[in-house]
């Protein structure tokens, strides 16, 4: 079973999420720059745009400026008859294309006492034909008309406002109009006008022809904020910027009119008004004229690129997304399907199934380390098990061996209930390790009584096996009738045959001869036993020189002997006794058994024999017993 | 086939030609506006375009006005039926003899104000004294100079033509204007109310009511209910258009459209709500009044008189004349 919000689940939601704000980061700041990129470069050119235009239309007024201007620096300077003025005019609208119509008017009576109007105009009427009229009635008093009065109320050049041509139809002019003077009586005296009728239809042609993207366009408004030219004809020379605001109720437009006729250059967000999407309006002003040219630059049309590139960026990013989703929840899912599979196997390892199949995972990383690990686990694991069982088996079979090596010594006291010209008493406290310990006590025949102690070199059960086969042959080959030393020769002979192990024991024997007290005893390199005598106490057993057994198949081996006198003892051991460590390494030590068994010298073999056990385990007080401990005592009493 | 079709063409011109036949009982009459068309005689366009004239039994004509056709005139000349006059260009026609008849006052207050522009530091009338105003000629000079006087401030003053650009390029100081026009000029060329400073006449006791609808006292006289009816439509026609200002205007911009004016529809809206303050006699009063003043008209006429510009002042009873039950 797949635990809930599992690793794959975690790790899958942890990459996608961080990688998805990555790629979201990217995607986002690469759209903010290449944006505010585009966007700079947008307004840049829009404010080349709107200038370099603007130039250009103030380039060509300036260009017509320049006829009136001339005119009316003739008639300062002189005199000049009436067919003189119409000759200029006739050459000013001639040759000049783009001037419509042009006129000299005169203040009252200015150029003719008997003249209040006096006003010649030349102008074009349809094609080439250029027709003369001279302007000024009652009912056309031009005195008080824009282009009459405006440059004399200023006294300086002006251009009009643009208007419709009354006579012409749609022709779109305006007029420049240049004041002249003439001195009289010592003042300057304003004389009239010189003015030159341009046609805009230049104008609507040259800005019309300005194509921004798709629906971008160009203006441009007059000095009134008049709206000269538009791509919405109806627009034109009906509306102001201004009262375009109005209508929209849009304040924003309102200002940047303001801002248009105050001749400035700008940028402006504002709405195309040819289909109300958001776009930049620049802005620069012509300003021989006041008027300011306009041009609408559509923002989405102009950032579709961006907007295209945004938009692409995004589906890529979704499609790589979900590849990436894809190859994450695979390799999440190749990572953990192995470490579920682990996981199962875990639990059947705990279950104690160290059968069951293992994932196999063929990777190198971690995950194929980890179950690698794992499979080597198990496999010690089962090793182990297995080792662990052959140990018990060992164990438990050691338990046997020692219970049947205990068994082999004798364990009923007293031996022999109806002799009572000895007593004897033997223990062995065992190692937790199996030891190589013996003794035996046996009758040889009615009147000797054998006993013998020994130590097998090593432990375990080959030092336990060693001791009871030296025990099997001492007491068959002591059964046999031959002399002690003989005896221990055999013995010896016996053990170093086929002694592979080249193991070798200890051995002491004696034979007790319970009628006279005469103890004969032999000793293969064994500790010497003491012997406790009543009347003088305990004294070390004479040494007889022998080696210990199974070590050398020459060997040979002294024999001594002692007498017993009634109620004299001796005390046999091992080195089990002498060499017992307290916790810091204090030997129990040869004086402290000597001293031991002085204490308790007179008492029966089994109250020396306890008495030395319980000396020697207050000595190893809480420290691991590690050898046998094995004593036997005698006491001869005379028969 | 083309025959039957034919057929069936006659039979409907026929009767197109017996229903027109069959209203007899309409009365034939013109009316001509001092000028060309806008919102300032939506009143009439609507009256028109809503039948109300019909209704008054009335088969009128609109003629469209304009600086070249002078009301005045044409209603001297008994080329129109009725027009609109300013109360003071009525007057001086009445002192100088010729019948003319008030039968209702449309404008009750003065639309003709002077603006300046505050950055020339003109606040009061006095700082006008020595500076060059732009004034229209004729009717128009005469709230003006009387405004002068009355603050006994000097002024150049210079004709000013049909634009107020003179104003606009600054020119002058100070320029008249109408408050429905030239004042909403300035304002859709780019300035705003608060820089404008304004004199309205009306403030300076020298209101002069405007637009009156005249006849001649012949057409009064004989054909009462023809007058009658024609007031009686032309001011429900005013009610309807303020009370529909968006269709009034789609009325008159079609006018507009027709005569070749220039039309801007927030202009129109402008004007619209300027005529229904100007018809107040009060600012914020309820509704409209149809109704000239006697002391509106002896204020006019004694100013008019005071400036020489006619000898005795008529009367006012025989001046105006509002049909019965208007």
């Amino acid at each position: 079973m797949r635990p809930r919000g599992g690793l794959a689940l975690r790790l899958t939601l942890l990459v996608f999420v961080c990688g998805g704000l990555a790629v979201g980061a990217v995607v986002a700041y690469n759209d903010f720059i290449t944006r505010r990129l585009v966007v700079r470069e947008i307004e840049d050119s829009a404010r080349n745009l709107a200038q370099s235009a603007a130039n250009h239309v103030e380039a060509v007024l300036r260009s017509t400026e320049k006829v009136p201007g001339f005119i009316s620096d003739l008639l300062e300077e002189g005199v000049y008859r009436e067919s003189e003025l119409w000759t200029l005019l006739l050459t000013e609208v001639e040759q000049n294309p783009e001037i419509y119509g042009a006129t000299i008017a005169f203040e009252p009576y200015a150029f003719d006492d008997s003249r209040r109007y006096f006003a010649p105009y030349f102008y074009r009427r349809g094609a080439g034909e250029i027709e003369f009229t001279l302007m000024g009635s009652d009912a056309y008093r031009y005195f008080n008309r824009d282009w009459y009065q405006i440059p004399k109320e200023l006294g300086h050049a002006v251009w009009s406002e643009p208007y419709y041509d009354e006579g012409g139809g749609n022709t779109l002019m305006a007029t420049y109009s240049v004041p002249f003077y003439r001195t009289v009586a010592g003042e300057r005296r304003f004389t009239g006008v010189v003015t030159a009728d341009v046609s805009l239809n230049w104008l609507q042609a040259y800005l019309s022809a300005i194509r921004i993207s798709q629906t971008g366009y160009a203006f441009l408004i007059s000095k009134n904020g008049r709206v000269v030219t538009h791509p919405r004809s109806d627009l034109v020379m009906n509306e102001t910027i201004f009262s375009l605001a109005e209508a929209q109720d849009d304040p924003g437009l309102r200002e940047i009119g303001r801002d248009m006729i105050r001749g400035q250059l700008g940028l402006a967000h504002t709405r195309s008004l040819l289909n109300n999407q958001e776009s930049w309006l620049v802005y620069a002003p012509v300003p021989s004229t006041g008027w300011s040219l306009g041009a609408v630059f559509p923002r989405e049309e102009l950032l579709g690129g961006v907007i295209d590139l945004a938009r692409t960026q995004l589906l890529l990013a979704a499609l790589g997304g979900l590849a990436f989703l894809g190859v994450i929840i695979a390799v999440a899912r190749s990572i953990t399907r192995p470490l579920t599979a682990l996981a199962r196997a875990s639990e059947e390892v705990a279950r104690g199934n160290l059968e069951g199949a293992l994932p196999v995972v063929r990777s190198r990383d971690e995950v194929g380390q980890l179950a690698a690990a794992f499979g080597r686990m198990q496999h010690d694991l089962k090793q182990y098990l297995a080792e662990h069982d052959q140990l018990l088996s060992i164990r438990h079979e050691l338990d046997v061996a020692r219970r049947i090596q205990q068994s082999i010594l004798p364990r009923t006291f007293p031996p022999f209930p109806d002799r009572h010209d000895f007593e004897i008493f033997a223990d062995m406290i065992p190692a937790q390790e199996l030891g190589g310990d013996f003794y035996d006590l046996f009758l040889i025949d009615t009147h000797h009584l054998g006993v013998a102690i020994g130590d097998v070199s090593g432990k375990g059960v080959p030092a336990a096996l060693f001791m009871a086969v030296t025990r099997t042959l001492l007491r068959s080959t002591a059964m046999q009738g031959l002399t002690l030393s003989e005896c221990l020769g055999r013995v010896n002979a016996l053990l170093c045959r086929d002694n592979t192990m080249e193991m070798f024991v200890t051995l002491f024997y004696g034979i007790l001869d319970t009628r006279s007290g005469t103890l004969e005893y032999g000793n293969g390199g064994h500790v010497h036993p003491f012997i406790l005598r009543k009347a003088t106490g305990v004294q070390e057993l004479e040494g007889t020189g022998g080696i210990a057994l199974g070590a050398l198949d020459s060997a040979r081996y002294e024999v001594r002997s002692t007498t017993l006198q009634a109620g004299d003892g001796i005390f046999l051991y091992t080195d089990g006794v002498t060499e017992a460590m307290d916790a810091e390494g204090q030997l129990f030590s040869d004086q402290r058994l000597r001293a031991c068994l002085g204490q308790i010298n007179g008492a029966g073999p089994e109250a020396v024999v306890r008495h030395v056990v319980e000396e020697v385990q207050r000595h190893t007080f809480q420290t691991a017993q590690n050898d046998d401990i094995t004593a036997m005592a005698l006491r001869y009493a005379r028969p | 086939m083309s025959r039957c079709l034919a057929a069936v063409i006659i039979a409907i011109l026929a009767g197109a030609a017996t229903a027109a036949q069959n209203e007899p009982s309409l009365a034939p009459a013109t009316f001509l506006p001092q000028w060309t068309p806008q919102a300032q005689f939506a009143g009439f366009y609507i009256a028109f375009e809503k039948g109300l004239y019909r209704q008054q039994g009335i088969d009128l004509t609109i003629l469209t006005g304009g600086p070249d056709r002078s009301a005045s005139q044409s209603l001297q000349d008994a080329q129109a039926d009725f027009v609109t006059l300013w109360l003071s260009t009525a007057i001086q026609m009445r002192a100088r003899g010729v019948p003319v008849v008030n039968v209702a006052q449309l404008v009750q207050r003065s639309a003709l104000m002077l603006v300046a522009k505050k950055s020339s530091g003109i606040r009061t009338p006095a700082d006008l004294a020595g500076k060059k105003v732009a004034v229209w000629d004729g009717d128009f000079r005469l709230q003006p100079e009387a405004f002068f006087k009355k603050f006994g401030v000097k002024v150049q003053t210079v004709p000013l033509g049909p634009s107020i650009n003179l104003f606009l390029r600054d020119g002058v100081v100070a320029a008249t204007a109408m408050w429905y026009n030239e004042y909403y000029t300035l304002l859709s060329s780019g300035l705003n109310a608060d820089e404008i400073t304004t004199f309205f006449f009306d403030a300076y006791d020298l209101n002069f009511p405007e637009d009156g609808i005249y006849c001649l006292q012949e057409t009064r006289s004989k054909r009462p209910q023809l007058v009658e009816g024609f007031v009686r439509a032309t001011w429900d026609g005013w009610a309807y258009a303020f009370a529909h200002p968006d269709e009034a205007i789609d009325i008159t911009m079609r006018y507009m459209a027709a005569a070749h004016v220039p039309a801007n529809r927030v202009h129109q809206r402008w004007m619209l709500a300027r005529m229904r303050d100007l018809m107040m006699r009060k600012e914020g009063e309820a509704a409209p009044t149809a109704t000239l003043a006697r002391g509106d008209y002896e204020r006019v006429a004694l100013q008019l008189q005071e400036s020489g510009w006619i000898d005795r002042i008529p009367m006012f009873t025989s001046f105006y004349q509002p049909p019965p039950g208007t």
